[in-house]
């Protein structure tokens, strides 16, 4: 490792507030220095070009067990649509890409963090076998907590303290990094073919409503400290009229302050909002309740989301949601893979097509661009497709260029077919907003990694960070008249060095830097009473022991620890 | 028309990739040009010369151009594969998907054909002299939409799951069809002259198949429900009618359910 200079280039960088000023950025053993700490550096010319951190992804689904079901039962995704070998290893696929190909499309977007988005605990193995085979990109991955056996009973009974202690043990157990909710009470209540469709319907045995779930779970992670706060996919996801639940979740964070020393202010991130901003009673008059959305989430600095943009691409959806897959499946008669993760959660797989030519399609597309654009506060508003949710993360430069480009929106609309429709059901057609590439920065790394409580180590470019720096050819002084360009910049990042190594140059893979495994350890009072229901659960109720269900030293590749301690 | 003649000459020890013996791909060239597009034998990508002598030369345009294959083209694969336009002849066998995701023009094989041909299929002609594999017509592994339009008319044989996924064209089979008949089907015909084995119109939505032989094994989701007169690949026959299948969702058009159809010949 040696030194790295760049230079001359517009630095934009959210969390010193650096505005595009015109600076040199100083790399020295893989972290950022200040430009007097360089004795010889090699230089880069970025000048003319927009310096930024590199990427964090808040919430992506790319590895594991669901990702790869998505993955063996699309074989279409990969045909005609690999190309050819261009780095070390083989890249395929385009929906649910393989594990290479997510690495090396993430670096050459300039990204360097991605947060799984959905760990079943049990299959935490092949998460981190997966994380290890994909290259370049650092991982993390959060545990799924709403629909878990020891979570409901602990939180029916206000076992808060016990609660943690068992969250500790699970992000240990699993190496994981938050406290992942998914419909939360409704995966568990799909055991018994049903669902929890608002936050008041409590869940089948259990007899806990997800509200409770929810709130559990947001005292947990403030009794712990974690870095992230507990992240949410709301109840009664995707259907007509769900605005409402969502607002009443949001309400729930009414009250709780963060309390933690990672520098995070939020103690809710809900994730992919686009798919619980809708109005309506029917996929009839489905309508955009973005504005309502956003001006509860503008007015509550305890909140932050990510929109789940609507890339108008075939796609697969996979999520933890299981009711909701099956629903999905009911309505576009695609196939359809369903599992049950025994004491922990479930999941659901259906190829899903938003074509331009379908009107709710456009409405979602619309959605989810009127959120960020209604944002009043874009640290804490972030780009996502849920990938491969609502769209490949592939697409996030088209998001990008949507986001800055009110003639890139138009563009894209003119080949709606349902377009009067669409402007209807929605206020994008009045929204003349653009956004700068300072917000862009804001909302791809400096927001998400304060939110995920690393904006010490990535998301910025203070000397001690980490040297993940990623330079677009942009020049903010004289922006392309064609938003495709901005596009294209994006997609394919002039330079990426990550951990002081130039691994993306001029849009291609040149160099694999080692990846790492970032993980929360919590430290937290010695509690017989959870580890005897932990020793008590594995005895009756799960078909593995708990010896094997730990995961091994060996699964876990190049770790990076964050670790709290909750004793204090 | 201009007609490239290509002869097998050398043929490979392995089985031949041939996806680039397209009109599309020869159009506007040269013999010369034409043996140096890329074949693979194996993972051993080389010159379509080292194989095949050619002779003549592309007309301006795919529908321009005619394609002869010479030779015993047995293990040669994918010949017009995702064609557009003009014609290719096989002059004997030939082996798996040929004509896969063909959008137009025709190809005509003097022989047999293995499986997966005019798989994914959009349009155009594919004729086949003798027998044909399985996953005649059928859709890629994994896709959910199949063939789509054009006419694939087998003298022979065809093997089994012929037309999964069927959503639209017509598949003539002038001999026997094995197990699985348009599986999943929504939509399209498919006419077996001789008889089939069983599974036909497993999971199918919507469609036609016309057998005139016998089915050796019905599924018990289809249900009889008359006697037709139907003129199928011109001549006009009486047949049984059978609607299904009735395991399977329907979709309701002017207020009528839209069933799959099986005729058997009476």
């Amino acid at each position: 490792m040696g030194e790295l200079l760049i230079r001359n280039g517009f630095v934009f960088d959210p969390l010193q507030e650096i505005k595009g000023d015109r600076m040199d950025i100083g790399i020295k053993d893989g972290k950022i220095v200040e430009t007097s700490a360089l004795k010889n550096p090699k230089a880069i010319d970025a000048a003319g070009m927009a310096v930024m951190a590199g990427g964090v992804d808040v919430h992506s689904h790319v590895v594991g067990p669901k990702v790869n079901v998505g993955r063996l039962f699309r074989p279409e995704d990969k045909l005609f649509k690999s190309p050819l070998k261009r780095c070390d290893r083989m890249e395929m696929g385009f929906s649910v890409p393989s594990t290479f190909k997510t690495g090396y499309d993430y670096a050459r977007m300039g990204y360097v963090f991605v947060n799984e988005a959905a760990m079943p605990p049990l299959h935490s193995p092949h998460v981190h076998e997966e994380i290890r085979d994909t290259p370049i990109i650092d991982n993390a991955a959060m545990p799924v907590f709403g629909n878990n056996w020891f979570t409901l009973e602990y939180l029916k009974n206000n076992e808060i303290e016990n609660n943690a202690a068992y969250t500790a043990w699970l992000l240990r157990a699993t190496r994981g990094f938050a406290i992942k909710v998914v419909n939360p009470g409704g995966t568990e209540a799909w055991g018994w073919g049903l669902n929890c469709e608002s936050i008041h319907d409590p869940v089948p045995y259990f007899d806990i409503t997800p509200a409770k779930i929810i709130t559990g779970l947001i005292e947990t992670n403030e009794f712990l400290g974690l870095p992230h706060s507990m992240h949410l996919h709301c109840n009664n996801l995707g259907n007509p009229g769900n605005y409402v639940d969502a607002l009443d979740s949001f309400k729930l964070a009414e009250g709780y302050t963060a309390k933690n020393a990672f520098g995070r202010d939020q103690v809710m991130h809900v994730t992919h909002v686009q798919f619980s901003s809708y109005g309506g009673d029917s996929w009839r008059n489905i309508d955009s309740q973005a504005k309502e959305i956003m001006d509860y989430v503008n007015a509550h600095d305890n909140i932050t989301i990510d929109i789940g943009q609507v890339t108008l691409d075939e796609t697969t959806t996979m999520t933890a949601d299981g009711p909701f897959e099956h629903q999905l499946q009911s309505l576009n008669h695609l196939k359809w893979a369903n599992t049950d993760v025994e004491l922990e959660t479930a999941a659901g797989v259906v190829p899903y097509v938003y074509s331009p030519n379908v009107k709710v399609s456009t409405i979602q597309w619309a959605i989810g661009l009127e959120l960020a654009l209604y944002s009043s506060d874009l640290m804490r508003t972030f780009i996502t497709t849920d990938h491969p949710n609502a769209g490949p993360f592939i697409r996030y430069p088209r998001v990008v260029k949507w986001l800055m480009s009110r003639a890139a929106r138009d563009e894209t609309m003119k080949t709606f077919k349902w377009l009067d429709r669409t402007i209807e059901s929605t206020t994008i057609d009045s929204i003349d907003r653009e956004l700068t590439l300072y917000e862009i920065a804001q909302m791809t790394r400096a927001g998400p990694a304060k939110a995920l409580g690393i904006s010490n180590i990535y998301g910025g470019l203070a000397p001690g960070m980490d040297a993940n720096v990623a330079i677009y050819a942009l020049n903010p002084e004289d922006m392309p008249s064609d938003p495709d360009m901005i596009e294209n910049a994006f997609a394919r990042c002039a330079y990426l060095v990550k951990d002081g190594i130039t691994t993306v140059k001029d849009g291609e893979v040149v160099a694999e830097p080692a990846k790492r495994t970032v993980w929360v350890d919590v430290k937290v009072p010695e509690n017989a009473q959870v580890q005897r229901d932990i020793y008590e659960h594995f005895l009756r109720h799960y078909s593995v022991g708990i010896e094997n269900y730990q995961l091994f030293e060996a699964h876990l590749h190049n770790p990076r620890v964050i670790e709290v301690d909750s004793t204090q | 028309m201009k007609t490239v003649t290509i002869t097998l000459a050398n043929p490979p020890e392995l089985y031949l990739e041939g996806q680039n013996i397209t009109p599309d791909n020869f159009a506007g060239k040269k013999a010369a040009e034409i043996a140096t597009l890329d074949v693979w034998e194996g993972k051993m990508k080389g010159p379509l010369g080292k194989y095949f002598t050619v002779e003549g030369e592309g007309g301006a345009t795919a529908a321009d151009t005619k394609i002869v294959l010479r030779g015993d083209c047995t293990r040669v694969k994918r010949i017009g594969q995702q064609m557009t336009a003009g014609e290719i002849v096989v002059e004997g066998n030939a082996d798996m998907y040929i004509g896969g995701w063909m959008k137009g023009g025709k190809i005509h094989v003097k022989g047999n054909v293995d499986s997966f041909c005019g798989i994914g299929m959009e349009g155009g002609e594919l004729i086949i002299d003798g027998n044909a594999g399985h996953h005649l017509g059928s859709s890629p592994r994994g896709e959910w939409r199949g063939m789509q339009g054009g006419l694939i008319r087998v003298a022979g044989d065809a093997g089994n799951d012929t037309a999964t996924f069927i959503n639209g064209g017509t598949i003539i089979i002038g001999g026997n069809a094995d197990i699985h008949v348009s599986t999943h089907g929504e939509g399209g015909t498919v006419i077996i002259k001789g008889d089939a084995k069983g599974r036909v119109g497993g999971q199918m939505v919507k469609g036609d198949i016309f057998v005139y032989g016998t089915i050796e094994y019905p599924l018990p989701g289809f249900q009889l429900v008359g006697e037709v007169e139907q003129e199928v690949d011109g001549a006009t026959a009486l047949f049984a009618h059978y609607i299904g299948d009735l395991g399977e969702r329907h979709p309701v058009s002017k207020g009528k359910t839209v069933y799959a159809n099986i005729y058997t010949r009476l």
